[in-house]
């Protein structure tokens, strides 16, 4: 076994690597530069039952260290990128990928997710019940237990894959969604999705988006997105994937310290593209420094 | 699209708040005039789309205003700095659709990536006629660099300080096989309903990556959604759908 693998949910993963959803489209345009096999996997565009425009421009704002976005979930839909996007990743990526859905109704999820199960190349769903641009659902999903507990519910019910609830960070007691989600049946939590934020222009003394606000990430949210994920950690028995302004390999490991098994990175592809693929190939020198042998001993291991 | 680490040979303004600046290395990734580059800077999170203005073997030239703390930083850059870019980004311009009487039309910071059209266009034979649109006098760059290709070329100024008083649509010449425009959304407008012939328009967005990979800068057109930074930024007359 490789030192830097880990098993994630049942699949062993060569590293703990995984560029977060939104970030990396369906794998084409990184493919274009790598070999994205190096990856331990990728979560693909989050994708709902119908396709999706998205907001209106401008939907990208700078913020120190960091972005808000508001894309609003554009995506061609569950059924395009079934018969399009996953035959045409199949060419270039021979891992099982990891599978983003977002939704507006618990059906809507279920449907989702049911059809994504049934694809051989689909690893792991990855529920994101927290997608703060979104009007209409999105919010409402991640920041009450008992819904969460139902998105979780009815994924479930209609699944074989390992289920991976995605929480939103913009909530008072994120341990408890979790547990909740836990308790439902959910398989993994991962965490966070971007932080509600706000920019202003000063020239046009309006908001910088035409959503008003946008989600914030990239390494301003690295210490609140750690500081999640090991509360999180603490609060369930099951598998944490953490995220959150991770940039460098070192952040890695101080995600897993901080009880992360797996670790998605976002916003840290679009600033720079071979970003995923720097942090892979600086693991070992990082382990090596800090006397880590193999990096699933250390999961956990700051709790 | 490529990552190219470049060296800073040259950074002069050209007006109050307009600056080149020629850079050395590998542009094999730069097919097209109306491509731009993704430049990274100190500081800064997301990188900052300039356009290609010049590109011969591996000198680069970029003109960009100075708007924010990005171009702001650019301005005090000195030769020798080096500058990390990811390149050959967007579509660019189709040369083929031109015909021997193309007309370029550019607006401010619209004109920098017609140089390079016009430059292009001319080594083909064809007779380029050139309209660029600017605030004042004081603003007026490469009214000589573009006749020194040998265009013909004519420029107005809003209050009428240099060339004639008006925009780049009051100036227009009679006809033209088609037309290459980039500029402020406003002008791009104007032109579209001015004139009559096909065209192709350089738009901008915000964008998070520049190459494809984020949603960030898609806009609706009549052909379907497309990603300005990577099916544009140059979108073909007949496939605009203007948002109001
Ligand atoms: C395809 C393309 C080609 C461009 N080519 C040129 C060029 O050749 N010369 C030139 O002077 N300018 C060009 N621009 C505009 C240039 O990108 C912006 O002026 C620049 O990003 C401003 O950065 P700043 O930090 O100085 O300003 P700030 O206002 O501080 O920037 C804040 C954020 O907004 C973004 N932003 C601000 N204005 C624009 C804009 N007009 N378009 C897109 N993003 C913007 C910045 O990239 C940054 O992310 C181009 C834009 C695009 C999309
Ligand atoms: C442009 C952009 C688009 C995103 N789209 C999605 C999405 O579709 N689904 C999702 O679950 N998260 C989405 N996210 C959130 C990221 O997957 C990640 O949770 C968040 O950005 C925090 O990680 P980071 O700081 O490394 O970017 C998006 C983030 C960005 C920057
Ligand atoms: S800026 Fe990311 S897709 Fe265009």
């Amino acid at each position: 076994m490789d030192r830097l693998s880990v098993n994630l949910l049942g699949i062993e993963l060569d590293n703990p690597v995984i560029p977060a959803s939104g970030t990396f489209g369906y794998g084409r345009e990184f493919a274009e530069l790598y070999d994205i096999n190096c990856l331990g996997t990728f979560s693909f565009k989050g994708t709902t039952l119908r396709p999706r425009l998205g907001n209106p421009l401008p939907r990208i704002a700078e913020a120190p260290a960091g972005m808000l976005n508001a894309v609003g979930l554009q995506n061609p839909g569950v059924d395009r990128v079934i018969s399009e996007e996953l035959p045409r990743l199949k060419t270039v990526f021979r891992k099982p990928v990891m599978a983003n859905v977002s939704g507006f109704s618990v059906e809507e999820y279920a449907e989702t997710c049911a059809r994504l199960d049934a694809c051989d190349q689909v690893g792991w769903l990855e529920v994101n019940i927290s997608c703060p641009n979104v009007h209409d659902g999105g919010m409402s999903f991640g920041t009450d237990p008992a819904m969460a507990a139902r998105v979780t519910k009815a994924v479930k019910a209609v699944t074989t894959k390992p289920v991976i609830m995605k929480l939103s960070p913009n909530v008072t007691d994120i341990a408890a969604i979790a547990a909740a989600c836990q308790e439902a049946g959910a398989d993994g939590i991962s965490l966070i999705n971007t932080l509600m934020g706000l920019r202003i222009s000063l020239k046009s003394r309006r908001p910088v988006l035409a959503n008003v606000t946008g989600g914030l990430s990239g390494p301003a949210v690295f210490p609140v997105a750690l500081r999640m994920v090991y509360q999180v950690a603490k609060a369930v028995k099951i598998p944490v994937v953490g995220m959150g302004g991770v940039s460098s390999a070192e952040d890695v490991v101080e995600m897993m310290l901080a009880g992360a098994t797996a670790v998605e990175v976002g916003a840290a592809n679009l600033a720079d593209p071979f970003a995923c693929m720097k942090i892979i190939g600086d693991l070992p020198a990082v382990m090596d420094r800090y006397g880590i042998d193999n990096l699933r001993d250390i999961i956990g291991g700051a709790l | 699209m490529k990552q190219v680490i470049y060296t800073i040979l040259e950074n002069e303004p050209l007006t109050a708040d307009v600056c080149r600046m020629v850079l050395a290395g590998d542009n094999s990734a730069i097919t097209a005039p109306g491509q731009f580059v993704n430049l990274k800077l100190d500081g800064l999170f997301l990188r900052r789309p300039i356009s290609v203005c010049d590109l011969e073997g591996d000198r680069l030239t970029l003109i960009y205003k100075v708007v924010g703390r990005g171009t702001a930083q650019m301005r005090d850059m000195t030769p020798g700095q080096t500058l990390d870019a990811l390149t050959g980004l967007g579509n660019g311009y189709d040369l083929s659709l031109a015909g021997n009487r193309p007309l370029l039309l550019g607006g401010g910071v619209g004109a920098p990536p017609l140089y390079w059209l016009a430059k292009k266009l001319i080594a083909r034979g064809a007779a380029v006629a050139v309209r660029l649109g600017f605030n004042a006098a004081g603003d007026v760059f490469y009214e000589d660099e573009f006749r020194a290709l040998g265009a013909e070329v004519r420029v107005a100024t809003a209050d009428g300080s240099h060339g004639e008083k008006g925009f780049v649509t009051d100036i227009l010449p009679d006809a033209c096989t088609h037309y290459f425009a980039c500029g402020p959304e406003p002008m791009l407008k104007a032109v579209y309903r001015a004139v009559p012939s096909d065209g192709q328009l350089s738009f901008e967005a915000r964008m998070g990556c520049g190459f494809g990979a984020c949603m960030g800068c898609t806009c609706e057109t009549i052909t379907g959604y497309k990603r300005i930074c990577r099916d544009g930024p140059v979108l073909r007359k007949g496939e605009i759908l203007w948002t109001d």
